[in-house]
């Protein structure tokens, strides 16, 4: 007789128990497929999105973000945990799939994988390890979430009880799996040994050693408890495997199933905000029924896996400066809340409700206008979860519903007769040139005055006082750098960088056509900016302007290098400077370096970089309409980034956008720090120390 | 229930500076919008409508530009509007307007017209000699409108803040307050969506007006000059700690009446 019965060959109550092994694999696929099924209704029934551009592209983001977690580290301990969990997964998905088979042909191996050859050797190795150290991840993971509990993993009252329960639980279903599995191996082998004084290779250290070293003694005095065990692991080992895979679709462990297809289909082009609909005209755009999403179907469904893949990690709102400073949003339960509307929307059993509304239904209108688009929460997701075409979606939806905050519906309305949200006289735009009259006409290309660049200035830099000083220092610079540049003065309006992502989609592309015509019309070769949302607009936003668009930063840190400009030591060595990365300078243009460059060209300055710098920037809470919008806040975001700056010891905050520069002098006054903290631009910066 | 608002396109003095031309505005320098009082009422037409069921018609006396803030409005929900231009319209003071409107309302069948509390002007006039001209009851500064069942409860501002609430016969002649609900943003959607339907226009032959009835000719109040304020010494800042500071405007606001 075999010292051991494999599961296959074993009768309980004279009921041969390969009965069992086929059923529960029948009834856990069969269950689990129709779960899919009604998981996949929604995905069809959203709307469209195109994500099949780029393979390569995205199949490098498989490899760097899904396969080699390349973003799990920035939060070390949860991270490592989980790249432990997660190629213990990896190792252990073959071995458990085998499993499956093996309780009906107990010595099914996979040719090169049996046990007593090299391959199987090397592989029960791996997965014995593997197994051991998903375990330990797993009481370690349990007790940080059930006993230390992070506070990002807190939820607010508003949205419900917390989910440690889930978490805990999923842990404990985990770790059954690894402790049956290492039972089901340690159970026949230390029987095997007992019996015929095999001796099998079993990795030292492993949760199935340390079975095995007790399972020997055990199968000396008493083996038929040995025999007990080994068939009980093996089956509890087999319901939990089914148990599991049809619990992942039920919460936030979907993403074990999604991740991969979530981070295949993430977002690749960055700055950019999705069209309302993709591959229609402006014209049929202006013809649609209705723009924007309104109800769960209108999302397309890439954002409905988005809503599925959420681990809830709680990683986007630790970074959300709106959830941070106490506004109404975060992103978190966005995704939580989107996904558990979805699925009661689209029942197990049961016929598909009728969608409620989007906003009021699901959402309310102030965490949606709460956004600023910042980025930080998409830098941050470990599964390419995306949020700001969200925004905007949603957005768009409530524009063409009419729900527009009072305080935004002046300065729209403004852009749409004047191209700039302030009212100004479009006719005193480049008012401002006059003021070079001494120090060398400004051309103002009107397609007949050409210049090789043009500096494209935008509105809050036309119009507001304090941000004229910014377009003044950037054409001293332009000037000393020997360009040839002009502007297009009356003919400019809006970028409509704000315009677009606050959802007036029919008012940016009117901005945007004018726009581009007038800069075709300039014959200019290249455009450059001192405003980061100007220039993300012309680089992301604006289609086949097939002409190269920078801004100043990099356009002063390559003259600094070819020696066309040149600059003096630092005017006061005593002041310790910083540098605060605008969003759509850094995060959503990969700006991070050209101005840091230049900076420290300055000789002798004392640049000091704050915790959350380039791709973890702070918003300083955001520009264009942004600035119109009232929230509700317990605290500005721009006084939290001025303290930021104080405590990396600096007192010159130098920022490269006019709408952080308002921001921030805004919030060094209201943290009374006058005395402690100026603001200052780059460009500024720059100009005052060119030789 | 069928319901009148009366609308008008005013320029848009906020940010700009503003220039003179004999004894009024340089309009040609000017934007225009739709006055912001009209643009309440023209909501709480909607919203009554929405919920009693019914019609909105917006009517404006202007000439051709005012046709924008008439589709502006449509666009917002209203579902006709009346254009009533003719050269003999132009410089009629409040009295005319009122004529005018008159006549046009004559032409139709209204349980309900609205018009906004005042407009560019500032005389606050119209809607109370609309009312007088149709016989119709009025009630001015309307922040709150009930339904009932041939009459309304309204809600009117009075001063210090107060409201008091008044019942009123159908058909009548309210002026709107700001403030009475949240007006809804009118995208470039929708303006582009009605921007080719046929709005009626009447002039003053169409209305069985007398031309001198309206107009500069008929008007009784007649404008003798118009002029910018000099601007004063400036402001008076305040300074010191927070507390000295509230203490010196508590004492400032106390020496002119202000507590």
């Amino acid at each position: 007789m075999e010292p051991i019965i494999a599961p296959a060959h074993y009768s309980f109550f004279g009921i041969p128990l390969v009965l069992l092994s086929i059923a529960i694999p029948l009834v856990g696929i069969g269950l689990w497929v129709y779960i899919m099924a009604k998981r996949v209704a929604p995905l069809v029934r959203a709307r469209n999105d195109e994500r099949m551009d780029n393979i390569p592209q995205r199949i490098y983001m498989v490899i760097k973000i899904w396969l080699l977690q390349w973003r799990q580290p920035r939060y070390m301990m949860a991270g490592v945990l989980h790249i432990v969990i997660f190629f213990g997964f990896l190792s252990l998905a073959l071995r458990s799939s085998l499993l499956v088979i093996i309780g009906v042909v107990p010595d099914f191996a996979l040719p090169g994988l049996a046990d007593d050859q090299i391959g199987g050797i090397i592989y029960n190795t791996i997965k014995d390890y593997a197994a051991t150290f998903v375990f330990f991840a797993c009481v370690i993971a349990a007790i940080r979430r059930g006993i230390f509990r992070p506070e990002r993993y807190e939820v607010p009252e508003r949205f419900g009880k917390n989910h440690n329960a889930e978490a805990v639980f999923v842990l404990m279903i985990i770790s059954t799996l690894m402790l049956s599995e290492s039972m089901f191996d340690a159970s026949a082998i230390a029987a095997a040994s007992v019996a015929h004084g095999e001796s099998h290779f079993v990795a030292p250290g492993t949760l199935a050693w340390f079975f095995n070293n007790i399972f020997v003694g055990t199968a000396e005095t008493a083996p038929a408890k040995l025999q007990t065990i080994h068939i009980a692991a093996y089956y509890v080992h087999d319901f939990t495997f089914f148990f599991f895979l049809c619990f992942l679709p039920l919460g936030k462990h979907f993403h074990v199933i999604t991740s991969l297809f979530n981070v295949f289909f993430m977002r690749i082009r960055k700055g950019n905000i999705k069209p309302p609909v993709y591959g229609l005209t402006d014209e049929e755009i202006e013809n649609l029924d209705s723009i924007g999403v309104k109800k769960l179907e209108d999302f397309t469904w890439k954002h409905i896996l988005d809503f599925y893949t959420c681990a809830d990690c709680g990683r986007c709102s630790d970074n959300c400066p709106a959830a941070t400073v106490g506004r109404p949003l975060s992103p978190r339960f966005i995704t939580i809340r989107g996904r558990d509307a979805i699925f009661k929307n689209y029942p197990l059993s049961g016929d598909i409700l009728k969608s409620p509304e989007v906003i009021g239904g699901v959402f309310e209108a102030d965490e949606i206008w709460s956004c600023t688009t910042c980025g930080a929460c998409e830098e941050e997701c470990p599964l390419g979860i995306e949020y700001i075409d969200k925004m905007v979606d949603m957005r768009r939806g409530m524009v063409d519903n009419g729900e527009v905050p009072q305080t935004l519906q002046k300065p729209l309305q403004q852009l749409s007769k004047k191209g700039n949200a302030w009212g100004k006289a479009p006719k005193k735009r480049d008012a401002w040139i006059k003021d070079f009259a001494e120090e060398g006409e400004i051309k103002v290309l009107d397609g007949e005055t050409t210049a090789d660049t043009l500096f494209f200035v935008d509105s809050i830099s036309s119009y507001d006082d304090r941000m004229l000083e910014i377009t003044k220092a950037t054409v001293r610079i332009l000037k000393k750098a020997g360009i040839d540049f002009g502007i297009l003065g009356q003919n400019e309006k809006d970028s409509g960088n704000e315009v677009l992502r606050f959802g007036e989609e029919l008012l940016y592309r009117e901005l945007r056509n004018h726009n581009i015509e007038m800069i075709k019309q300039s014959g200019a070769k290249r455009i450059v900016t001192a405003d980061p949302h100007a220039y993300n607009a012309l680089k992301n936003d604006y289609p086949d302007l097939g002409i190269p668009v920078e801004h100043i930063s990099e356009v002063v840190a390559r003259c600094i290098k070819t020696g066309a400009l040149r600059l003096n030591p630092v005017e006061d060595a005593s002041k310790v400077y910083t540098y605060h990365d605008p969003c759509y300078l850094g995060r959503h243009n990969a700006v991070y370096e050209a101005p840091r460059e230049a900076i420290t060209a300055i000789p002798n300055l004392r640049l000091s970089e704050m915790l959350r710098s380039r791709d973890r920037s702070f918003c300083c809470s955001g520009g264009g309409l942004m600035l119109f919008y009232e929230p509700e806040e317990e605290e500005r975001m721009g006084v939290l980034r001025v303290k930021m700056a104080a405590k990396a010891g600096a007192n010159v905050m130098v920022t490269a956008c006019p709408f952080c520069m308002v921001n921030m002098e805004d919030a060094i006054k209201v943290a009374n720090m006058e005395d402690k903290m100026v603001a200052i631009d780059f460009v500024e910066l720059i100009e005052r120390h060119l030789v | 229930m069928e319901i009148l608002v009366c609308v008008k396109n005013v320029p848009d003095t906020g940010e700009e500076e503003i220039e003179l031309d004999g004894n009024d505005l340089d309009y040609d320098e000017l934007t225009y919008v739709v006055n912001e009082w009209d643009n309440y009422a023209v909501e709480e037409a909607i919203q009554i409508a929405d919920k009693v069921g019914g019609n909105v018609t917006v009517i404006t006396v202007g000439n051709e530009d005012a046709d924008e803030v008439l589709r502006r409005e449509m666009a917002m929900g209203a579902g006709n509007a009346i254009h009533l231009e003719d050269e003999a319209f132009e410089k009629s003071d409040a009295k005319g307007v009122a004529t005018i409107l008159k006549a046009a309302v004559d032409k139709g069948k209204y349980d309900l017209i609205l018009t906004g509390a005042q407009a560019d002007a500032g005389y606050g006039a119209v809607g109370g000699m609309l009312a007088a001209m149709l016989d119709y009851p009025y009630a001015s500064l309307v922040n709150k409108i009930e339904v009932g069942s041939g009459k309304l409860t309204v809600g009117r501002e009075i001063e210090g803040g107060n409201t008091e609430m008044n019942e009123i016969e159908l058909p009548c002649v309210l002026s709107i307050q700001t403030g009475i609900n949240e007006p809804r943003y009118v995208g470039i959607k929708g303006i582009k969506q009605v921007s080719g339907v046929d709005i009626p226009k009447f002039a003053a032959s169409d209305l069985g007006l007398d031309e001198s009835s309206v107009g500069e000719e008929g008007a009784i109040v007649k404008r003798q000059d118009y002029f910018i304020p000099e601007a004063g010494e400036g402001a008076e800042m305040l300074e010191g700690s927070d507390d000295e500071i509230i203490a010196k405007l508590i004492e400032i606001l106390k020496a002119n009446g202000g507590l």
